[in-house]
């Protein structure tokens, strides 16, 4: 029994001694300098599953309550054809990609609009920080109610999810154009389309991503948990409660593994498209923040 | 006139007026097929127009209840049930409130903790930080109930499940905004610190801490929002025990779509409320630490 708690302390301190020891490295070289930052991060979480691993096994925790991650790694690879694929499809291509272009989408739209008149703006933005504060998911029942079992309901409720925090960062970017380049814009004798199109998006890039990655986990969370309330056969989140029914719990970490790794993906993707886009900013340049 | 039309009231009430006209058309648009149905049961026909607005909006299972009706639902379970019975929406606000407060008390703390942790140690930088990011995108919110179900299991029943899974809804703004807060000294300040030959300690309570203060609370209401909303879906499972969450389940097993929008509204008031709430204490510290206005 000792042996596998031993072995997962002894890692620990050894990666810990190894992190330390890595991060004093000074070097000029860029590669070695992006290794070790990658390295240090990466030593950690194999820290964080071995002593999962260890711990688990050592004090011999049924695999009811916490499986080790072997055995979620299998049980990933054993299922990938059968339900998880299916479930990926039905939660994440329908729902999740639906809802999220439709609800960022619209959201962006609504903020042009209503960024030219400063009465909608006045009115509308102290409304939409509230409601992007509340507790939204609660509407996913209301919504299986409506739209059905299908990922119709999902994707609705993950468009209403996304739809403030888009809409209140737009309209906040748009708004962060400074007085002087307007009046540069307006020197040029640039109509309303020019200067949107050519300096006010531009600067708004940075907050729309901001509510772009805010919303992609969010529109996972909406999806997986309107599942909850009602759902066909298929579906991360059926699967999940389904298999907590029946107490097969490796299963459920293997979703939620699924889960966090479209997640991550998901979030990735569009920081990455950031980084393509607003090229021109601070954070992305290089040189160190601060 | 002209500054009443400017004021920042009147946009929103304008706005919020709009919504509540917006809300009742659809009222009348969505529960109209089930009222045509019925009319065609009864055999009724050209039924006067007030009679069918009056039937409209008092059915009993509307697909979309009326502003007034969830109006109704919520004054009948707030003021007239008894609050120490199921039937109140004060029990079950009580119950979401102590997971919530208990779970973002944790999650603060926690947040505080990692911070001062970060900030201070280089490989506690390198090696946290990527991590406190990523486990953001893991939808942990999709796996509350599950979390609750096993540490019930366990034998962790009650607050506890939940307030775990606030805790890890809020600490997340919480580390990420006082590791900005306790960088945010300038390198003049602590120049001035150091000539002072102050220690860690010293630099920590006296520069560090004091210019954290704003980033903290400017998180805190971000990590209370949060925390709300784990509790609220915390509670799914649980069923009978009690909760908002557990009421919207219950509203959504037996159709009671009133109940399910008055419980919506409680959970709105409650964010609301607890977002005012930590403005006040962080104007009143603002005033204590003499802020100016």
């Amino acid at each position: 029994m000792s042996g596998w708690v031993i072995f997962a302390v002894l890692f620990w301190l050894a990666a810990w001694g190894l992190n330390e020891f890595l991060v004093r490295i000074r070097t000029r070289d860029r590669t070695a300098e992006t290794a070790i930052n990658l390295a240090v991060p990466v030593i950690f979480g194999i820290t964080l599953l071995v002593g999962w691993e260890g711990l688990v096994r050592g004090f011999n925790v049924p695999p009811v309550l916490l499986p080790p991650p072997s055995v979620i790694w299998e049980r990933i690879l054993l299922s990938i054809p059968n339900p998880i694929w299916p479930d990926f499809q039905q939660t994440f291509l329908k729902s999740v990609l639906v809802g999220y272009a439709i609800g960022c989408g619209s959201a962006f739209i609504v903020a042009i609009a209503i960024d030219r008149s400063p009465f909608l703006k006045r009115g509308l933005l102290p409304v939409g920080n509230f409601v992007s504060a509340l507790p939204l998911v609660g509407i996913a029942p209301i919504m299986v109610m409506w739209f059905g079992f299908d990922w119709q309901s999902k994707a609705a409720v993950v468009v209403v999810m996304t739809f403030f925090p888009m809409l209140v960062n737009t309209v906040a970017g748009l708004n962060a154009t400074g007085a002087m380049e307007k009046d540069l814009m307006r020197t040029y004798a640039a109509g309303y389309w020019q200067t949107l199109l050519k300096l006010r998006l531009p600067m708004a890039w940075p907050f729309i991503f901001n509510a772009l990655k805010i919303n992609s986990t969010l529109a996972l969370i909406g999806a997986i948990v309107a599942e909850f309330f009602g759902t066909p056969v298929v579906g991360m989140g059926f699967r999940i409660s389904a298999a907590i029914g029946r107490l097969q719990v490796d299963m459920v970490w293997a979703e939620i593994a699924v889960a966090a790794l479209a997640g991550s993906l998901f979030y990735g993707v569009v920081a990455l498209i950031e980084r393509a886009v607003t090229f021109w900013h601070p954070s992305v340049r290089g040189g160190r923040a601060r | 006139m002209v500054r009443v039309a400017e004021s920042r009231w009147f946009a929103v009430s304008v706005v919020v007026l709009a919504i509540i006209a917006i809300w009742y058309w659809f009222t009348i648009q969505l529960n109209m097929p089930w009222q045509q149905s019925v009319y065609a049961r009864a055999g009724e026909e050209n039924v006067p127009f007030w009679q069918l607005l009056d039937d409209l909006f008092s059915q009993q299972r509307p697909v979309l209840p009326a502003p007034h009706q969830v109006a109704v639902e919520f004054w009948n379970s707030v003021v007239n049930a008894n609050p120490s019975t199921p039937r109140s929406l004060i029990f079950h606000a009580w119950i979401t409130l102590s997971a919530t407060g208990l779970g973002f008390l944790f999650g603060t703390v926690l947040g505080i903790v990692l911070a001062v942790l970060i900030v201070h140690n280089r490989a506690m930088d390198r090696s946290l930080m990527p991590w406190v990011i990523a486990s953001q995108t893991i939808p942990i919110l999709a796996i509350a109930p599950m979390i609750v179900v096993v540490l019930n299991s366990v034998g962790l029943t009650g607050l506890i499940p939940k307030a775990l899974i606030s805790t890890y809804l809020s600490f997340f703004p919480v580390v990420v905004g006082m590791v900005k807060g306790f960088r945010s000294p300038e390198a003049i300040h602590l120049d001035l610190m150091h000539t002072y030959n102050a220690s860690g300690a010293q630099v920590f309570w006296k520069l560090r801490w004091p210019s954290a203060v704003p980033y903290l609370f400017a998180s805190m209401k971000v990590g209370v929002a949060a925390s709300l909303v784990g509790a609220i879906v915390g509670e799914l499972p649980t069923g009978a025990a009690g909760g908002l969450g557990s009421r919207l389940l219950a509203g959504s097993y037996y159709g009671q779509t009133t109940q399910i929008w008055a419980a919506l509204l409680m959970a709105a008031a409650l964010s609301a409320t607890l977002i005012f709430a930590i403005a006040a204490v962080e104007r009143l510290t603002g005033r204590l630490m003499g802020a100016r206005a």
